[in-house]
């Protein structure tokens, strides 16, 4: 059991920087999940952590240890790969103990961890056959109970779904929660799905190239995002993103977004936008902030007519596409209440749900 | 008449007809087998004739008689032979010297090939494209020059390693190292990096991780590579020829040549045998090996 810290670390490949400055703390029995687009630098960070890749500066910290310059294998981490990596030659249970058997253990205890780990893992009695006898899902939880059986400080995860279908993907996301719950070791996880990270995280760490745009629960960085990099990353389908112009409208200040489309900024908002009175700026709402308009409009939201461009039912819910000056704007409205394309459709925007983003610093005020 | 002669065209292109696919598989396996059996003919008449040749007597082997039918079978050539100390130095020496290059060959090429496939350091690219281009000189052009090296090694030293077979044991791995190694690089290669990865946090350090992940898992290459380095130690002519001479020191298919061939007469039966008998340690070891030389070891280590 150990927190993880990372100072000020740069990693650059060929004066390619892959990680510009990078500071974190990870607390002990933490699960972090690191996400982001491909080459972000998430998997780089992950690497340097397990010793795998140097950093090319910073500090790097495992327990109270500086670890930069110890070899993996002195690091005591345990490391699950994306295509499992799993020894071809070696029975699983050749698999799970290799590492305890370079250690020299005793037989006895290797025996006792290796059955623990598959008891965890429900994989008892798959620990005679060979890698290619077992299914990806399989051979996914054999990498993790290699990791298991080390028990190790630290457990990485380097993107261990991608390969999975999806609905095994889905199965093995609880399976890593719940081996989570039983076994408390500080877990870094890297992954591009941002419904993996927020399922499993305690904290998200979202990056964008190179660096770290937020860190924070998975609700803190749902519902206030930092940058519109993040604004955009979390949440499925994407935010809305409109250009704006925010103006006053007698004591209250408005939103305008188009000719026919301007909205109310909610009272507990005028503080922190007055500034920007009279600027150009990005209006974001999530989908699921507009809604069908039925009866009354609650406070903080605003009503207003759409000419619906595409429906797409998705069973539970309704995706509704309009257009406002030519950006099209998804909405998320219960079925019963949809309408249909090509005709005007009330919603209403939830606009305590908004956020203003500064266009040039791309920053959420 | 215009409507009548399109009518028969478009009539025409509905019949043609699309052979079935069973029958364009037998066409296919048809030629296959031709080919094969073509094949298999051209390379067994040698030995099937070296065979038949040997188990004749030299009168027969010289009278008029059908060269594809033996009418008076004898094993006579064999018990000559194999009563006989010579051969059976020749083929000692042969058997050392194999067995002793395929072991130094191994060794040298899998610490090579592994420390140039995985160990990335400076130059390794280009000492790898290097080791190949080693292999591209002839055999015949390195004589010569190897052949004064060993003078020069007397002149200086006073060890004489001309007229000795062990120092085909030097010799060889000069044929066989670059390219052994050149194999065993590419198959290392094929090894999915996350392999070592997950060894390295195991806690395996390089000569770990070669003993236990890399050679088990490229046991066929290697064997590949075995194979290979027997053959050009079995089978070599030019380096026994040109480097020993006395008829205790020679390998096989030096001494069948040069003690079978006295002046201008040609012992054809005991040459024929003597080749053969020669031809049969490979022939045992591929058999045997070719069950162990199963590919797709790999299967089954990550995805796919």
């Amino acid at each position: 059991m150990a927190q993880v810290a990372l100072r000020k670390i740069v990693k650059t490949f060929d004066r390619t920087p892959a990680v510009q400055g990078i500071d974190l703390d990870i607390s002990d029995r933490e699960f972090i999940v690191l996400v982001g687009p491909s080459g972000c630098g998430k998997s780089t960070t992950l690497r340097m952590i397990a010793g795998l890749e140097e950093a090319t500066s910073g500090e790097i910290y495992i327990g109270d240890q500086l670890v930069n310059d110890v070899p993996p294998k002195d690091r005591d981490i345990a490391m699950v790969f994306q295509n499992y990596a799993l020894y071809p030659h070696m029975t699983v249970f050749e698999n799970m103990s290799f590492g305890l058997r370079l250690k020299k253990f005793p037989k006895p205890e290797i025996r006792e961890r290796v059955q623990a780990a598959a008891r965890i893992l429900d994989i008892t009695d798959l620990l005679d056959r060979r890698p290619k006898q077992l299914s990806g899902g399989q051979r996914q939880r054999v990498a993790m109970g290699r990791a298991i059986v080390r028990n190790p400080k630290v457990f990485l995860f380097d993107e261990p779904l991608s390969n999975l279908d999806a609905k095994l993907r889905v199965q093995m996301r609880t399976e890593i929660k719940k081996i989570h719950q039983t076994v408390t070791t500080t877990t870094v996880y890297v992954t591009h799905d941002q419904v993996e990270a927020m399922t499993l995280a305690d904290r998200v760490v979202i990056m964008n190239g190179g660096r770290i745009d937020q860190i924070g629960s998975p609700h803190e960085v749902y519902h206030n995002p930092k940058t519109q990099f993040v604004a955009g990353f979390i949440g499925s389908p994407t935010m809305n993103f409109l250009p704006c112009r925010v103006g006053e409208n007698g004591a209250g200040l408005t939103v305008r977004l188009s000719d026919w489309l301007a909205l109310p900024v909610p009272p507990s908002r005028e503080a922190r936008y007055r500034p920007r009175v009279g600027q150009e700026m990005i209006f974001g709402l999530r989908p699921e902030h507009i809604r069908e308009g039925r009866g009354e409009v609650p406070p903080g939201a605003a009503a207003f007519e759409a000419r619906l461009d595409v429906v797409e039912p998705m069973g539970m819910e309704t995706m509704v596409y309009f257009l406002v000056d030519g950006v099209e704007v998804c909405g998320r409205v219960d079925p019963a209440a949809a309408g249909t394309v090509g005709e005007a459709m009330r919603l209403v925007a939830d606009l305590n749900q908004m956020h203003l983003i500064d266009p040039r610093t791309e920053l959420v005020i | 008449m215009s409507t009548a002669t399109a009518t028969g065209a478009a009539g025409q292109v509905s019949r043609v007809r699309y052979g079935s696919i069973s029958r364009g598989r037998r066409r296919t396996l048809f030629w296959s087998y031709f080919f094969l059996i073509l094949f298999v003919i051209f390379f067994l008449t040698p030995p099937v004739y070296m065979f038949i040749t040997s188990l004749k007597s030299s009168a027969e082997i010289s009278a008029a008689t059908n060269p594809w039918w033996v009418y008076h079978p004898t094993l006579s050539n064999y018990i000559d032979l194999l009563t006989q100390n010579q051969f059976l130095i020749f083929f000692r020496n042969s058997a050392i010297v194999s067995i002793c290059v395929v072991s130094i060959t191994m060794v040298v090429s899998i610490f090579a090939a592994f420390a140039l496939a995985r160990m990335r350091f400076w130059g390794s690219a280009t000492l790898a494209t290097g080791v190949f281009l080693t292999y591209l000189i002839p055999e015949s052009l390195l004589f010569i020059p190897l052949f004064k090296t060993f003078a020069y090694i007397h002149d200086t030293t006073g060890i004489e390693l001309i007229n000795h077979w062990w120092v085909l044991i030097i010799l060889y791995p000069t044929l066989t190292v670059p390219f052994a190694t050149w194999l065993m690089i590419g198959y290392f290669s094929s090894i999915p990096k996350e392999l070592d990865e997950a060894a390295l946090i195991d806690g395996a350090g390089y000569i770990q991780m070669l003993t236990r992940i890399f050679i088990p898992v490229a046991i066929p290459g290697i064997i590949a590579a075995m194979i290979f380095t027997f053959t050009v130690s079995w089978a070599n002519f030019l380096y026994p020829l040109a480097f020993t001479t006395s008829a205790d020191q020679l390998v096989l298919p030096v001494g069948i040549v040069t003690t079978l061939i006295r002046g201008d007469v040609y012992a054809w039966g005991q040459i024929m045998t003597g080749a053969l008998l020669g031809a049969a340690p490979p022939l045992i070891i591929y058999a045997f090996l070719m069950d162990y030389y199963i590919s797709g070891l790999t299967a089954g280590a990550t995805k796919g």
